[in-house]
């Protein structure tokens, strides 16, 4: 059957204005990778390519009639995504840029909610590009900026020569202050390697643990990289986690990351639990990532969410020599901390 | 016995309409193949999304990615008709007396028949286009609801509000009723002289086919494992009374249908491509196609209502002689 295609993975980039997402998209149409990506753009405007697969979408976000005020899809995507889909075969990838001012989240949600969308792609990693330079100062006065690294799976800091490393040094710490899980690269005139952003699995369960082993670790003060730490790559290795707890030198950040931990967990308290959290807190939940233990399973549990979707699924057998423990990493603004903690904890075997 | 000459074709199908008594077969690449003394082609578009028969049945528009709008003509020929740039146009219908509406972005525009091109800025996306049977009108889907506009006149557009993204519209034949499709599995309605309310809800996946029976008496839709068919011969269109449904499957889901020209019978295309017919008065059914390689998502009964020809995502596509 030629219209029978696993699905293609889907990166949003995100980032302001002069972040360097032009210049990304621009290596990503021409770079001689092997692959072909179709794009969706807000306009066409500066990218200097003329190519069919670039697709110029107004951003139209659309509120679900279901009553629930964060359920929003991007309605422009759905059509875009659906009329690319019926000619398969031409692109291995779609990659959608969002404008500045976008927020993430209906982007990464209509690969959850559209039925059509999510039978023929999969959200694979959502990428947030910010200028080391004027970081502080997008902070300062917009919510947006915040919402994106607060939602990134990777977070780029371009443009690192406009900054000395104590400047660079602070702005790598308020973003981890944001989004303890992100993978945070350097760069400048966004030249990373394009595998650090494309075909990342990250919203695909088992992909982003394997590749991130102690992504939830991030935040604890027991962790330190190894050699065999695939997260984090700047040029600073040999850096240590510790400055997670330091209170971000930039005093506009109002998303908090609230890390969970405990044993064993009663299946029967856990499920109720997590739909009944993400039912009360889900406006206000960016990202939600953990590891669960369940009492009498073998296999790890793995959950993810956006908002008030969550999705679930084990993952596979616990070796022997880990602890089974189980780990959850809530990102978002105004959670309440101690009531997560107390339900969390209340949910033990 | 029903016949099936099949036609294969390689890609999506995005419509299958008979023009001037030719079957026309348009897909996603761009190409409109014809079955007019043997197998011809020609090439519309860099990628084609849409596709409509004109207003008098005579030719085939087409839209596509490469903003340009067309429309082939009986012989084969390709004539573009509007080029707007290199946004995707999304939506098409044909009107009368030649016009042509059409969608791109929050724009929608109507072409007359001399050429001249007018355009209706809105706040949102325009989703879907049609025109009303009757007078020059255009119904506009966008979110929370649609616009009616009168192109050839300067008059004030017509709102009507529903919460919520309407993706498609048509109007009912009699032009009493204007219905959307909802980015929700649901349908929407209005009855025009008093703006009251239609829900059309229940549906397990979004509606993206739809046909008016012979006069306007029933409304055939896809998005359920039956064609769901709502009764609109009352004058409060489906309220209150609950649909029919038609070829039942336990898993298979309705992916098209296409009413008859002149009887209430409904050829209903399968997500497994297999098609049947079905009787709206006594919901008896005839299979008109097995199962293929991919969904029915185009079929269209010829004038005479004797042959019907359809696509698949997949590409077989072919025409099926009812009586065999």
């Amino acid at each position: 059957m030629s219209d029978t295609q696993t699905q293609l993975p889907v990166t949003v980039l995100t980032g302001y204005l002069g972040s360097g997402k032009t210049t990304l998209l621009n290596r990503i149409l021409t770079e001689n990778h092997g692959k072909r990506y179709a794009v969706i753009v807000n306009e066409f405007g500066e990218i200097g390519i003329d190519n069919e697969l670039i697709v110029e979408s107004d951003e139209e976000i659309y509120e679900m009639n279901n009553g629930c005020v964060c359920c929003t899809v991007r309605g422009d995507l759905i059509r875009v995504v659906e009329g690319l889909m019926r000619r398969p075969g031409r692109f291995d990838a779609i990659v959608v840029e969002t404008t500045g001012l976008a927020d993430p989240v209906p982007v990464a949600q209509t690969f959850f909610m559209d039925d059509d969308v999510r039978a023929k792609t999969r959200l694979d990693a959502v990428v947030a590009l910010v200028d080391a330079k004027h970081l502080p100062l997008r902070l300062k006065d917009s919510r947006e900026a915040e919402d994106q690294i607060a939602f990134a799976d990777v977070v780029v800091v371009n443009k690192t020569d406009l900054v000395d490393e104590d400047e660079l040094a602070a702005v790598e710490a308020t973003i981890r202050a944001i989004n303890p899980s992100a993978r945070i690269h350097r760069a400048t005139r966004a030249g990373l390697p394009l595998s650090e952003v494309l075909d990342r699995g990250a919203f695909d369960l088992t992909r982003a643990l394997d590749n991130d082993p102690h992504f939830l670790d991030h935040g604890h003060p027991d962790h330190a990289c190894g050699p065999d730490c695939d997260h984090d790559h700047g040029d600073h290795a040999g850096h240590d986690h510790h400055h997670h707890h330091d209170a971000s030198p930039i005093h506009d950040v109002s998303v908090r990351s609230i890390s969970l931990r405990g044993g064993a967990l009663d299946p029967k308290k856990f499920f109720p639990w997590i739909e009944k959290t993400t039912q009360i807190d889900g406006p206000n939940i960016l990202r939600l990532k953990g590891i669960i233990a369940l009492a009498g399973d073998d296999e790890r549990y793995v959950v993810q969410g956006v908002h008030m979707i969550v999705e679930g699924d084990h993952q596979r057998a616990w070796r022997d020599d880990e602890k089974r423990e189980s780990r959850l990493v809530f990102i978002g603004r105004d959670l309440d901390a101690e009531r997560l903690k107390r339900t969390f904890e209340a949910c033990q075997a | 016995m029903p016949t099936v000459a099949p036609l294969d074709l390689n890609g999506h199908c995005v419509a299958a309409r008979w023009i001037a008594g030719i079957p026309h077969f348009a897909l996603a690449d761009g190409t409109v193949h014809r079955l007019d003394d043997g197998h011809k082609a020609v090439e519309a578009h860099d990628g084609l999304l849409a596709a409509a028969p004109a207003g008098d049945g005579k030719m085939l528009l087409t839209a596509g990615e490469d903003g340009r709008v067309c429309a082939v003509t009986p012989e084969g020929d390709l004539r573009e008709l509007a080029s707007i740039g290199r946004k995707w146009v999304t939506a098409l219908a044909g009107g009368p007396q030649g016009a042509v509406a059409f969608a791109s972005g929050r724009t929608a525009y109507v072409r007359f028949a001399d050429g001249r091109l007018r355009d209706f800025a809105h706040p949102r996306s325009v989703e879907g286009v049609a025109f009303a049977p009757k007078g020059m009108r255009i119904g506009v889907a966008r979110y929370n609801g649609a616009t009616l506009h009168f192109p050839a006149a300067d008059g004030t557009p017509v709102d009507l509000t529903w919460d919520g993204a309407h993706t498609g519209i048509t109007f009912s034949p009699d032009g009493n009723f204007v219905v959307t499709t909802m980015q929700e599995n649901a349908l929407h309605g209005w009855k025009l002289a008093d703006g009251k309310h239609m829900r059309m809800s229940g549906y397990p996946a979004k509606v993206k086919s739809w046909s008016w029976a012979a006069k306007g008496r029933w409304l055939a839709t896809s998005g359920a494992p039956a064609a769901i068919v709502w009764p609109f011969s009352g004058k409060d269109g489906p309220m209150g009374k609950a649909p029919v449904e038609l070829g039942t499957r336990a898993d298979t889901m309705v992916t098209a249908v296409a009413c008859h020209p002149t009887d209430e019978f409904v050829a209903i295309g399968f997500s497994d491509g297999m098609v049947l017919a079905g009787r709206i008065a006594d919901q008896k059914e005839v299979l008109l196609r097995r199962p293929g390689k991919g969904a029915i998502t185009a079929l269209d009964w010829d004038g005479e209502g004797r042959r019907v020809a359809f696509g698949s995502e997949a590409g077989d596509c072919g025409v099926i002689d009812v009586a065999g």
